[in-house]
């Protein structure tokens, strides 16, 4: 083997590697059809099902989808989780794009950039216990500044009206930093040359902040948004340790009704119509998204 | 600014020192208070690990440890009696503390081996081997990228339930183990960018393509995979939708799990805050210390590079 002249190299190289190609993606590909494509066809095929886990499921045509839109529960969820997707992803993108801006402004030292990042690194388990530790209505340092200011005590996990504005702060405090980056890697593709000319022509920062960065951002920031939201859409975690849904509904966010509905009523088609319900909600708002952020094409031209 | 750093470094030093503006001095000061909300609360956790439980209720918002001492601690590694830990405003109960840590290490590290290996494989496939559906494949992978988690969760329970692993780590391992669409995508990057000459000399030497994967392609992107690697590790330790859905019992709990049931097994007397922050301390310290060792890899590796 080791002898073989160069031609035959030569042309075994253009030789066609499909067999040891479907050998390399063989793992690969298991993963992708029985953990991906599989459930996901089993998913539809569930919602249209009765089933209890414990007996056969019974195919009901359209039942839980009807079953669904007069659900008052289900529409309570999917406002509740809209609110939490409007609250989190507007502070996170102002707050992460300010951080980014201020990070190309000042210092890209990697240090920086890894202290704002820190947060991302423990898990929503342990930022939902901190916070509810920090937040604690009667203990909590929180709410001790508060009083300390003169202002009264908050219930942040337990009143209605502020259960999610605080789970959807919670996220932006863990995600805020990755986020940042995210655009940070965005603004460094900006020329700059271009803030140069905008500084010969006497521009002020918060000018050239409006009329160079903001536009040249733009495709990279529709990105990060519709990434941003995605995940947005699949809060669970923080709700499941803080307030499983409480007080009432007020933090009953689609995810945790649908984690209710499979592993505590055992009703999996319902639960599976939820779910489809949620994916076609993200996808129609990844569609709004794309079209309204252009986040294909680039202004850089 | 970057432009002045790169061609004068001596006018951005200039620039740096003395020309401190107004308008810079207050985007420092921003810069500071970001920081300081992003990091005050791990400096609260350590705070309170270190204090006694008793004290927090006494005085809880003093700048230091109160009733300073490593009690916290010992309880959640079970070095204290049931009486001692009740007296500490435990709830006495007794917590497995180092059998979810094992159980952590054991899934994160297998699903990071296999599935950054299996995930390898199949990116080597998609840049260097010649095969006909080459692309068309690829795309079929890219395609589950677009797949969201929670959409896939409910059917892999029942899966793995049919599989009869509800419980198990291995149930909680197995949807992870064979890839993930981002780790074939980001490790295909690389190798796209990585010229072939070594490896084209090594088959004209008579090497095989599986050998020039194994000693050539995985050890000329050790870097990528290495990142991907601690990426991998850091998503799977933390995870806990799926966790929580797979495990009933201890046998299989990992950390998040086990942490988040804390609001269920609050004592009488409220929770015992000094053992659930030093329990979170240490549930979240192992990844903070594979971030300071790799902050550099990781913090670069964020980009769009990947998804363009």
């Amino acid at each position: 083997m080791t002898t073989a002249p160069a031609s035959t190299g030569a042309r075994r190289r253009r030789r066609d590697d499909t067999r040891l190609a479907l050998l390399f993606i063989a793992p690969a590909t298991i993963g992708l059809l029985v953990f991906y494509f599989w459930p996901l066809l089993r998913g539809v095929w569930l919602s249209f099902t009765s089933w209890d886990v414990l007996t056969p499921a019974t195919f009901i045509g359209v039942d839980n989808y009807t079953a669904m839109v007069a659900d008052p529960v289900f529409w309570n969820a999917v406002r509740v989780t809209a609110l939490y997707v409007v609250i989190n992803i507007g502070v996170q993108t102002v707050v992460a794009l300010l951080i980014a801006v201020l990070m190309q402004r000042l210092s890209q030292s990697i240090l920086l950039r890894s202290l704002v990042l820190t947060p991302y690194l423990v898990s929503n388990v342990v930022a939902a216990l901190v916070f509810l530790w920090i937040l604690d209505f009667q203990l909590g340092i929180g709410n001790n500044i508060l009083e300390g200011l003169g202002l009264d005590r908050v219930g942040f996990f337990t009143s209605e009206e502020w259960v999610i504005p605080t789970i959807a702060l919670v996220n932006v405090w863990r995600h805020m930093g990755y986020t940042a980056l995210l655009i940070f890697a965005g603004l460094l593709t900006i020329p700059p040359t271009m803030y140069e000319a905008a500084r010969v022509d006497g521009a002020s920062e918060v000018r050239s902040f409006f009329s160079i960065t903001l536009p040249l951002l733009r495709p990279i920031l529709g990105l990060v948004l519709i990434v941003s939201v995605i995940g947005s859409f699949q809060v669970f975690d923080t709700v499941a340790v803080t307030t499983s849904g409480g007080p009432v509904d007020a933090s009953r966010v689609l995810q945790l009704y649908i984690y209710e509905k499979a592993f505590a009523q055992f009703d999996f088609g319902y639960a599976s119509a939820l779910s489809v319900a949620l994916l076609l909600l993200l996808m129609i708002v990844t569609f709004l998204q794309y079209r309204v952020t252009r986040a294909g094409q680039s202004d850089l031209s | 600014m970057t432009q002045a750093a790169t061609t004068d470094p001596a006018g951005a030093r200039r620039r740096r020192g003395p020309r401190m503006t107004a308008g810079r001095f207050f985007a420092w000061v921003v810069m500071i208070i970001i920081l300081i909300v992003t990091l005050f609360p791990f400096y609260w956790v350590l705070r309170t690990a270190l204090s006694s439980n008793a004290a927090l209720y006494v005085d809880p918002s003093a700048i230091g440890p109160v009733g300073t001492g490593f009690g916290a601690f010992a309880r959640v590694f079970g070095q204290q009696s049931v009486e001692e830990a009740i007296a500490q405003g435990g709830s006495g109960a007794s917590i497995d503390f180092w059998r979810y840590l094992r159980n952590s290490i054991v899934v994160a590290t297998t699903v990071t081996v296999f599935q950054v290996f299996f995930s390898a494989m199949a990116a080597y496939a998609f840049s260097r081997l010649r095969w006909r559906a080459r692309n068309q494949v690829f795309s079929l992978f890219l395609l589950s990228l677009m797949v969201p988690t929670i959409f896939t969760l409910l059917p892999n329970f029942l899966l793995i339930r049919q599989l009869g692993l509800i419980d198990t780590l291995v149930g909680i391992m197995l949807p992870g183990l064979f890839m993930t669409p981002f780790a074939i995508f980001f490790l295909r990057q690389f190798l796209m960018n990585i010229s072939t000459e070594v490896e084209e000399a090594a088959q004209i030497d008579g090497a095989s393509k599986t050998r020039v994967f194994f000693v050539l392609a995985i050890p000329m992107t050790v870097g990528p995979i290495a990142t991907i690697a601690i990426l991998t590790y850091i998503n799977s330790w933390n995870d806990y939708f799926w966790p929580l859905m797979v495990s009933y019992t201890d046998s299989s709990r990992v950390l998040t799990v086990a942490l988040g049931n804390f609001n269920a097994q609050t004592p009488q007397t409220g929770p015992d805050w000094a053992g659930l922050m030093a329990a979170t301390l240490v549930a979240a310290l192992p990844m903070l210390l594979l971030f300071m060792a790799f902050a550099r890899r990781i913090v670069s590796s964020i980009g769009f590079s990947g998804i363009k």
